[in-house]
């Protein structure tokens, strides 16, 4: 079991008590999303849609990649991966 | 921060455009359930075109239509707007069309349209209580922030990828404030301001948390052309893509137009423009999808070289919507573009202007776009900020002597 560090954007830290960087164990990044909601509940639901998918206004990166680029959902996430949760509605 | 004396005009909430979700006004951006982007609903009373007629020489003349508060244009800002709506019969010829305008916002106040968006986010910002003025930009968006800090009297920090054209480096070094170069691309500086962004609660970054706000500013394009066409619409308008904002905010600006009985009702197209090297939301047009896939972009459009759109999807729903279409081109084609819009009109376009004017070419040639219909392109930056575009390709005729007999023997005569 992979334990990685996650960044919670400002919409999401009601959920995390205000935290803005929490732990989560996971070998994939969805492993690590459900993991992420054993420890503060209803927070996958927001981070993915009805269909379990990663929700289309929302980047999730795990180191500099953004999971788009690599295996969505089944990206890897090795010991010590920062995983980032990133709003896509800015830029331009 | 002090919301309650916040005055924002005629604004009057947040609306998520994906779930409808509404929130009061302040510095929110993304819906707390799904992430998606927050729009302003807005209250409009006493907008008249006499009363506009009778604003300002500048985008405030609008105000009324702006989340921006009454005493706006009484702040120190770089009145932005207003630029020329220039006939262009010669590049009309060229391409063997009829009526063509080129709506040149290369005449703002640091070059480029983005001079209205940051106009409006400074004036949001300063009701919100931020202290700082800050974006991620591809140049042009940083000129504009540090220029209207410096007139504002506020701290700048301006993050840009650090391949940027030595020109807009220089003109956004130039206003003075924090100005950040970082090794990465415009799509990792994007990220890297929304994280900050996260951390730093009195820094405004125009285009992520007072991203609502700000993409109102594109609105003002929409409101002139229709103004300076005599009080109606184009049939059609043909405008660069980088995040998509600049697109949707000028149809959103026909539509309220048609819904204030400002300008008669009637159908026109919109088309959007963007470089092959970064070409997500042509693509997913191309393609039939309503998704936008991101790239990562490899052109010297560097002002459009967003691989992933914000606006996308809604830039798609609007060009479909209105029966228009996206293209894209070559590098080399933008730079063809620029120099058939100088050549033919006077008018010296960035990058992006190259990029616009041939999608135009090509929109007509491919039959998508009717050359007898009424056009309007945007020009939306000075090519005097991409001069390595074209610097390979141009020179001067000859050089001579200060002698009359060089100069007849040039054969230039
Ligand atoms: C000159 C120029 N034109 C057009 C655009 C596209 O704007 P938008 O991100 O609103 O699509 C930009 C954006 O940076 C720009 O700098």
């Amino acid at each position: 079991m992979s334990t990685v560090s996650v960044r919670i954007p400002t919409i999401l830290r009601t959920y995390t008590g205000g935290e803005s960087e929490v732990k989560a164990d996971g070998a994939t990044l969805r492993e690590v999303i459900s993991d992420l909601d054993a420890g503060y509940a209803g927070i996958a639901a927001r981070i993915l849609d009805d269909g379990g998918k990663i929700r289309r206004f929302v980047n999730v990166y795990v180191g500099d990649e953004d999971v788009r680029f690599a295996d969505g959902l089944d990206t890897a996430t090795p010991a010590g991966s920062q995983v980032s949760i990133i709003p896509a509605v800015a830029g331009g | 921060m002090a919301l309650d004396a916040a005055d924002l005009g005629p604004a009057t909430a947040l609306v998520c455009r994906e779930c409808g979700e509404k929130y009061d006004l302040g510095p929110r951006y993304a819906c707390e359930q799904c992430f998606g982007p927050l729009e302003i609903s807005y209250d409009f009373a006493g907008v008249s075109r006499e009363a506009i007629e009778a604003g300002p020489r500048n985008i405030w003349r609008y105000r009324g239509l702006l989340p921006v508060p009454s005493n706006v244009e009484s702040t120190p800002n770089t009145e932005p707007g207003l630029t020329r709506l220039v006939r262009a019969d010669h590049l009309a010829e060229s391409l063997g069309m009829q009526r063509l305008w080129v709506k040149d916002d290369s005449g703002n106040p640091t070059h480029s349209f983005k001079d209205r968006v940051v106009a409006v986010a400074l004036a949001a910002a300063r009701e919100l209580g931020f202290k700082v003025l800050a974006c991620p930009s591809t140049g042009n968006l940083a000129n504009a922030v540090a220029a209207a800090a410096a007139r504002a009297g506020i701290r700048s920090a301006v993050f840009v990828p650090s391949d940027l054209e030595q020109q807009k480096i220089i003109v956004t070094a130039v206003y003075g404030g924090t100005f950040v170069t970082v090794r990465g691309n415009y799509d990792d500086v994007n990220r890297l301001a929304s994280e900050i962004a996260g951390e730093q609660d009195d820094w405004a970054f125009v285009n992520v948390n007072v991203r609502p706000y700000y993409a109102e500013g594109s609105k003002t394009l929409g409101y002139e052309i229709a103004e300076q066409l005599g009080w109606r619409l184009p049939d059609q308008i043909v405008i660069p893509i980088a995040s998509g904002s600049q697109l949707t905010k000028i149809d959103k600006a026909f539509q309220e137009f048609i819904k204030l009985g400002l300008v008669e009702d009637k159908p026109y197209k919109v088309f959007g423009a963007q470089a092959t090297g970064c070409s997500p939301v042509a693509a997913a047009f191309k393609a039939g999808h309503d998704v936008v896939r991101p790239v990562k972009p490899a052109t010297i459009a560097k002002s459009l070289a967003i691989g992933n759109p914000a606006d996308g999807p809604y830039v798609l729903d609007v060009v479909r919507r209105t029966g228009g279409a996206i293209e894209d081109v070559s590098d080399a084609e933008v730079v063809e573009g620029i120099r058939l819009l100088a050549a033919t009109e006077g008018i010296f376009g960035e990058t992006a202007g190259g990029v616009t004017v041939a999608c135009l070419r090509k929109l007509v040639s491919t039959g998508a776009l009717d050359p007898e219909a009424e056009t309007v392109i945007i020009n939306s930056g000075d090519g005097l900020k991409t001069l390595d575009a074209v610097a390979p390709v141009v020179g001067p005729s000859a050089e001579i002597a200060p002698t009359l007999e060089d100069f007849r023997a040039s054969g230039l005569a």
